[in-house]
Parts: C-alpha cells; structure tokens; sequence
C-alpha cells in the first residue's frame, strides 16, 4: 500500500467505518481504495481524466467519468455519508455551487485545498512580482488548473456567510500538521470536515 | 460436467417455455443454439452470459460455421482474456429471432411444418432476455456472475439486470444505450426498406426460394457505415480508387461500377452478409432494438428500472461512436447513480467508432478485466 497524501491521510483516519463516500475527482482511487480496504467503505468516484478513471475502475473501484461542475446535480440528497472533494475546489468553474453540491449530496463533506495566502506566496508576490511556482504549486499562471486561487480566510468567511457548521479542520506544512495559529499564514494546506446547518 | 451434454461448443436444445412476450403473447416451443466454455464450478457462482449484437451469434470464441472465421470476440473472451473459461463458465446464446439456430422467422413452425416467416412475433429485447433465462435454468444456473455485452449485447446487459436484479451480480454494457433514438430508428427503417423493397422478399414468405439478398445487402451496407466513423473512413479509402478486375490501376469509369474503394468495400460488406444471415431475423431484430426504451415501463424515469438492483455496473463507451454516443451511456449512468447502484463508467478514445468495441483496444480489456475482478472477490 502506497502511502496516502497527508490531507487524504487526515480524511482516510476521520471517515467512519462501513459508510458510503463519494470521492470526488478521486483521481485514481487511491482514497477510495485506502478506504475500501482498511475501513470497509462503500466508495464511489468521479473524476474527470479517462487514464485515472479506467485505472481506478481496473482496480475494482466505482468511478464514473464526469465533471464536478455539472455532473454532481445528478446525485441524489443525502446519498452519501461523506462527499470528499481533495485538492479540487480551486480547479472546479464554480467553486460555490461545487460545494452546495457536497453538502446536499453527503451529509458530511471533507474539503482540501492549497492555501494561496501561505507566506510563501504572498513573498514571490511582493518581492518577485510574479505569480509563485512552488513546490506545492508547480504550475505556471499560463498552465495552472488552479482556476480559483482561495485563502484559509476565503474558505472561512465563505463558511460562515453560508452558515456551513465546520466539524474539524486540519493544517498541514508540507507533509506535517500544524496548529491553528496563524494557519492562514504558515498552513500550506488546509482541510475542512462540514455540516449543512 | 464432464459427460453433462448440456455444456460444450455448437448445443442445440429445444424447450417447452413459454416465453411471455411483451406483446402479450406467448411463444412456445423455443428453440436455442447456444455455447459453454469453461466449467461451471460447484456453487454455480461462475457463469457469465455474453451478450451477442444485431449480426451476432453464439460463436464468441469458437469458428463460425458458416464463415469459417475465428469467433466474433476472441479479443476478449478466451484463455488468458478478461473473460476466461480457465476461470468462468462462459455462455453465449444465439438471441431469439435470430438465424443461427434459436428459434427465429426461418424456423420450422410445429404447428404447420413450414418456416414461421411473418408468422412469427415481433419480439423485443426484453423477450429476448426472457428466453435467455428459460435456458440458463435449463443449464441449472441461478446466479451470473456476470453478464456482457457491446452495443445490442449492452442492451440485453441493461434489461438482464433490470428484468432479474437478483441474479446479475455484475452487468459490463459496452458502448450501448438504454434506448434507441429517433436517428438509430431511422437508420434501422432504411434498412428495412431495402429489405421489402426487394420482390423477392414476397412478404417474408421467400423460403425454398430465392432470398432477397439485394435488399438485405443495401440494408447491410447502410447499417455498416453507422458502426465506422467519418475519421475511420477516410483513413482506411479516403478517395482512392478501386483497382480493376483485370488488375489495371483504379480510374474513374464514368459509369456506376465501384469507382471508389469505399464503394467496393461496401459492396462486399454486403455480399458476404447475405451468406450468412437471414432477411426477416434482420427485420425483426431490428424492430426489437427500435422498441427498446428501458424507461417506458417505468413511467419514462430510467433510474426506476434499476431500482433494488444488486448489481454493479461498467458502462464504456467510445468517442468516435455515434450510432450510441457517450451521452446515451451518461443517461444510463445518471440513472444508476439516482437509483444508487454502482456504476463505474469510461470514455475510451478510439478512431473506429462504433465498432471499437470488437477490435483490439486494451484499456477495454484492462477495465473490464480489473471490474470482473473485483466482483469475483466480493
């Protein structure tokens, strides 16, 4: 077993046993299947790339070929225990109604996101003048599929103008965690667990 | 199993049925023409149904008689493939209304000794799968492990799992539709045209006669350019010319003989058909898929045709098919997801279009493989 991403590690130890997920842009099921095999649960994908889909379905998972942006309204209320979106929400169009999709489809949602206010960025920002290419984000501004670049601080206050209940929230800098303080700041990725009100 | 005749290459079996037709008649006896390969094992949890299109027959991975050529889907249904009789005990019925020894137009009717021709019903896919499962209890088999199937194969893959959901554990529906459309009614009706247009159809009533073979090959040339792509066309012809008879370099003949390559090529795809199929099976199983429309019996909503099954489901389609575009198998699966079955789905990239599903394409075998799989293990 290949060791999981520490954001999907983070997701993989919070999920309860035996519950129904949908993972979506699931990649080539490394989660699912995380999740399949050590927590015995029900998983089902979507995810964008052909080559990531067939090797998932080649590994005995569900995923279905689809894009967030417009094929999660075919999912029915309250399918899922938890609708996972990892390192997604900032490549989907609309980011907004991606994550209404989430928490109407799972009654949980798990979110992970790069942290584009990270001192980092903000310093390739202010002193090189150009959009950053770091090891986190190795894309140029012209190749990026990051489309809707947000902050720890975005993410928060669009949570409370949507009166989304956060469940727990984890930060990580490179592969470790970290603490709260300051996170907007020093967290190069942020994961969120939430609850429709 | 060994010494059980009822398993083993070329079966033939006739049983009493009947078989409860959508239109509301009942037909009996019927007759099927069938294959096994591999060996059921003890709890009978082995058996994968295969699934044969419009042309098809039970002859997947065995010579066909007729033809002399390798079975139709010897790419994937064979020893070391993904759907393997070292593994399954495989089984391929030719589909009611066929020419290939089920029970079909140019069968004998008992009742009057001669051809049923028009006699015979119309039938549908559904009926079809209803005679399919009065000969796996025949066959002692409760269960599949698995049914498979591309294009009308896919069909009775979808209408097995809705008409029997507690006894398809797996379903692979490769490019395939879960109805026919306006455009695939269309092309199907040319066909039939043709068909009856030829004098020597005479109503069906051709047998012991001359067969309308002009018509049903006009029927077949229209049918094949729908499985191939504009892209497949033009790089397999493009506008070359047919070298002559004589063997002199190809030129136009301002006439009407088979200037282009594409034209002999045509020509001779409908020749050969005609040796090896029958008019009014073209007839009728081509009216079967145009009545095919899952969702009728479920007030239009396809994903309450799918309601309680237990079923997992691949559904695969491919980019440059057209006759069942990708979006016919999204439907399929939108539905899945509403009835909340597992459905794994994919787009596989391929220039031949419709027919991608018959030649070599390994990441189909890959997928289907790894789906069969993880089924098994469950």
């Amino acid at each position: 077993m290949t060791q999981l991403r520490s954001d999907l590690a983070i997701i993989a130890q919070s999920v309860r046993d035996g519950s129904r997920i949908l993972d979506v842009g699931c990649g080539d099921g490394q989660l699912m299947a995380a999740l399949r095999d050590q927590k015995n649960v029900d998983a089902r994908g979507l995810e964008l790339d052909a080559r990531d889909v067939a090797t998932a379905v080649a590994r005995g998972l569900s995923v279905v070929q689809g894009d967030a942006d417009t094929d999660l309204a075919d999912y029915p209320d309250g399918s899922f225990d938890y609708a996972i979106l990892s390192q997604t929400l900032q490549t989907t169009r609309r980011p907004d109604l991606v994550l209404d999709h989430l928490l109407r489809i799972g009654t949980h949602a798990f979110v992970s996101f790069p942290n584009f206010a990270q001192w980092r960025i903000r310093f390739a920002h202010m002193f090189g003048g150009q959009m950053p290419v770091t090891k986190q984000l190795p894309y140029r501004w012209y190749d990026t599929p990051n489309i809707h670049h947000v902050t720890i601080d975005d993410f928060r206050a669009f949570l409370k103008d949507r009166n989304v209940i956060v469940e727990g929230q984890w930060f990580l800098s490179g592969d470790k965690p970290r603490k709260d303080g300051m996170a907007n700041l020093l967290a190069e990725h942020a994961v969120f667990l939430l609850r429709r009100k | 199993m060994d010494g059980d005749n009822r398993f083993g290459l070329d079966r033939k079996i006739r049983l009493l049925g009947p078989v409860r037709l959508d239109s509301g008649a009942e037909f009996a006896p019927v007759d099927f023409a069938y294959e096994t390969y591999g060996t059921l094992n003890a709890d009978k949890s082995n058996a994968v149904l295969i699934c044969h299109a419009l042309t098809g027959d039970q002859y997947v991975a065995s010579k066909h008689p007729v033809t002399g050529k390798d079975g139709w889907w010897t790419r994937m249904v064979g020893p070391g493939q993904p759907i393997d009789p070292g593994r399954h005990c495989i089984i391929s019925i030719n589909v009611m209304g066929s020419c290939m020894g089920s029970s079909g137009p140019a069968s004998i009717d008992p009742s009057t000794g001669g051809a049923y021709g028009m006699e015979f019903p119309v039938i549908t896919i559904s009926d079809m799968v209803r005679a399919q499962a009065i000969l796996l209890e025949y066959l002692g088999i409760e269960t599949l492990s698995a049914v498979v199937g591309g294009s009308m194969g896919g069909m009775q893959a979808l209408a097995w799992a809705s008409l029997f959901p507690d006894r398809v554990r797996s379903a692979v529906v490769i490019a395939s539709t879960a109805r026919h459309s306006a455009q695939n009614i269309a092309f199907h009706e040319v066909g039939r045209q043709a068909i009856m247009a030829d004098l020597r159809w005479n109503n069906g009533a051709y047998y012991g006669r001359e067969a309308p073979a002009s018509g049903l090959a006009v029927a077949r040339m229209a049918a094949h350019i729908t499985y191939l792509s504009e892209a497949g066309l033009t790089e397999k012809f493009g506008r070359r010319l047919q070298d002559r008879a004589d063997g002199s370099k190809g030129a136009k003949s301002f006439g009407f003989d088979a200037d282009f390559q594409v034209e002999s090529y045509l020509r001779y795809q409908g020749l050969s058909f005609v040796d090896r199929f029958d008019a009014n099976s073209y007839l009728y199983i081509t009216r079967a898929m145009d009545y095919f429309d899952l969702a009728e019996a479920h007030d239009g909503v396809l994903a309450k045709a799918f309601t309680g099954t237990k079923a997992r489901f691949c559904l695969i389609s491919f980019d440059s098919d057209w006759l069942y575009p990708t979006a016919e198998s999204r439907r399929v699966v939108h539905a899945l997801n509403a009835a909340g079955a597992a459905a794994s789905f994919v787009e596989l990239s391929s220039p031949f279009g419709h027919d991608s599903f018959l030649l070599d394409a390994p990441e189909m075998n890959r997928i289907v493989d790894g789906f069969l799989k993880a089924g098994e293990g469950r």
